[in-house]
């Protein structure tokens, strides 16, 4: 083994070093969010803006850029779960419980990381079978093809996929319950970020803090935006 | 004053323990947790029993070998105070308080309350300290040092080791202290040769040692009796990844 393998197995080994690679990882998922957000929200600009932009993203590259994005994401997602499960077990396994247990500082949300993340992935596996695999459903089928400009009956109406998909009430409750732990587990991971790349300090600390609260409520009402106007509004259901 | 206190007593590290209840009577408003415990303990000796176990030894804050979890806090509610310097008019009469050990893997209960602490002795000797010849002493201003960057050294060298962010850190995570004990050192221009060495080889006997992951509680700077910053905690992630880094290209 040469200097530089033995090097990356010890930073990958060690407890700082898995710490970031989570918050790495941490980075790319919160830049992907507000991302997939803007795209979400076209679904306001009219039925053929998402229609588009969803074409769009499909052909760019000759289809290849929506792959990379895939392949990259889902890289990004497997390691910082598996880390995160890695450093949880060893966490249990070392740590010993109070019989007068006390919190003093931490919060809620940073308790919970573990769960709110387990949860989330969940959501996750259910959301790409629901919208991008589109099993247990007729997404696929040729009532959800529509036509745009220059393309005559081929182009997946992912704008009638949304509205269709929050238009169940079991889906759409499953789907905001999903998105505010997701907030949750942003709103700690936010600030995470910082202090684990050594980025932040007694002085930037509150800033730190609000901007993470501020970024994950954004997120939350922007996604929740969504499911609110079509199942509660009727938005598009007509 | 009287209390009524629930009292983890254990044998050794092998047995199992438990809680027992004792009533502190009669215990004199200006005395220290300390000296309620001596007193408990008295009592208990004179009716033949055996004395509660705990850790002690300068009694004034400064030498971190007393310890005591009190009402699931290292050290106690009262901000910024060693279990020794903690008096009992901050509780109330009647009070019924609870006392366990540090608790966590990293430090195997000895007996009672009293926890084998060696564990930051091998973080240390891995790379807390600085090599200097021996000899004549060197002349005390021979290196400028600016006064922010003695304030943060001085800051972070007050880190008594007495285990309390261990205790308090829900994952047993010794990042507080060795954070502390690696910025004092790092930042310094006599520490600085042996930074990068300094941070892989005291994490990595942190590691070793059996501690947890730190994930961002906070709880060890709430706790920490010397009000140790969590910003060395970021400083030595920082301080990590820089050395692993030139480690890796070396
Ligand atoms: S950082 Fe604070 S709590 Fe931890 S060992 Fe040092 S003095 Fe004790
Ligand atoms: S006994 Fe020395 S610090 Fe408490």
């Amino acid at each position: 083994m040469n200097a530089l393998t033995r090097a990356v197995l010890s930073f990958w080994d060690s407890s700082i070093g898995k710490k970031i690679l989570v918050a790495g990882t941490g980075i790319a998922l919160l830049l992907f969010l507000p991302g997939h957000l803007i795209g979400n929200l076209l679904l306001f600009a009219g039925k053929d803006a998402i229609n588009e932009y969803a074409l769009w993203l499909h052909n760019a590259g000759h289809g290849g850029l929506v792959w990379v994005a895939r392949i990259g994401l889902l890289t990004v997602l497997v390691v910082h779960v598996l880390l995160t499960v890695q450093l949880t077990v060893r966490n249990r396994a070392v740590a010993q419980k109070y019989s007068y247990p006390a919190t003093n500082r931490a919060s809620r949300s940073s308790r919970m990381m573990i769960w709110s993340g387990l949860t989330i992935l969940a959501f996750i596996i259910y959301h790409i079978s629901h919208f991008t695999v589109r099993i247990g459903n007729d997404y696929n089928g040729t009532a959800y093809l529509t036509s745009l400009p220059g393309h005559e009956g081929d182009v997946h109406n992912v704008h009638k996929m949304i509205i269709d998909g929050f238009s169940h009430t079991g889906n759409t409750v499953f789907y905001m319950v999903a998105i505010t732990i997701l907030c949750s587990h942003l709103s700690h991971g936010f600030a995470s970020v910082f202090q684990t790349l050594g980025l932040r300090s007694r002085k930037s600390d509150l800033l730190i803090a609000r901007a993470g609260w501020a970024y994950a409520l954004l997120i939350w009402v922007g996604f929740l935006s969504i499911p609110v106007a079509v199942l509660f509004f009727g938005y598009g259901r007509t | 004053m009287n209390f009524t206190l629930k009292v983890w007593r254990q044998n050794d590290g092998d047995s199992k323990g438990h809680i027992e209840e004792y009533p502190a009577e009669n215990i004199p408003i200006e005395a220290s947790f300390l000296e309620m415990l001596d007193i408990v303990n008295e009592k208990i000796i004179g009716d033949g029993g055996s004395p509660i176990h705990f850790d002690h030894d300068c009694r004034e804050g400064i030498c971190g070998m007393c310890s005591l979890t009190i009402n699931g806090v290292p050290h106690g509610r009262e901000n910024g105070t060693t279990t020794c310097q903690l008096h009992m008019r901050h509780f109330d009469d009647g009070d019924t308080i609870w006392i366990e050990p540090f608790r966590a893997g990293a430090f195997p209960v000895i007996r009672d309350l009293v926890v084998d602490r060696s564990a930051f002795d091998r973080i240390i000797a891995a790379g807390g300290y600085v090599s200097v010849r021996t000899g004549a002493a060197p002349d005390a201003n021979a290196i400028p040092i600016t006064k922010e960057d003695a304030d943060h050294a001085f800051d972070s060298a007050t880190c008594i080791g007495c285990g309390a962010c261990v205790a308090a850190c829900k994952n047993s995570s010794a990042m507080l202290f060795v954070s502390a004990k690696a910025s004092h050192l790092n930042h310094l221009p006599q520490g600085a040769p042996e930074k990068d060495r300094r941070a892989l080889n005291m994490v990595q006997a942190m590691d070793e040692a059996g501690f947890g992951n730190c994930s961002n509680h906070y709880e060890c700077e709430a706790v920490c009796p010397k009000s140790i910053s969590a910003d060395n905690v970021a400083k030595l992630n920082r301080d990590y990844a820089a050395a692993a880094v030139r480690k890796a290209l070396a």
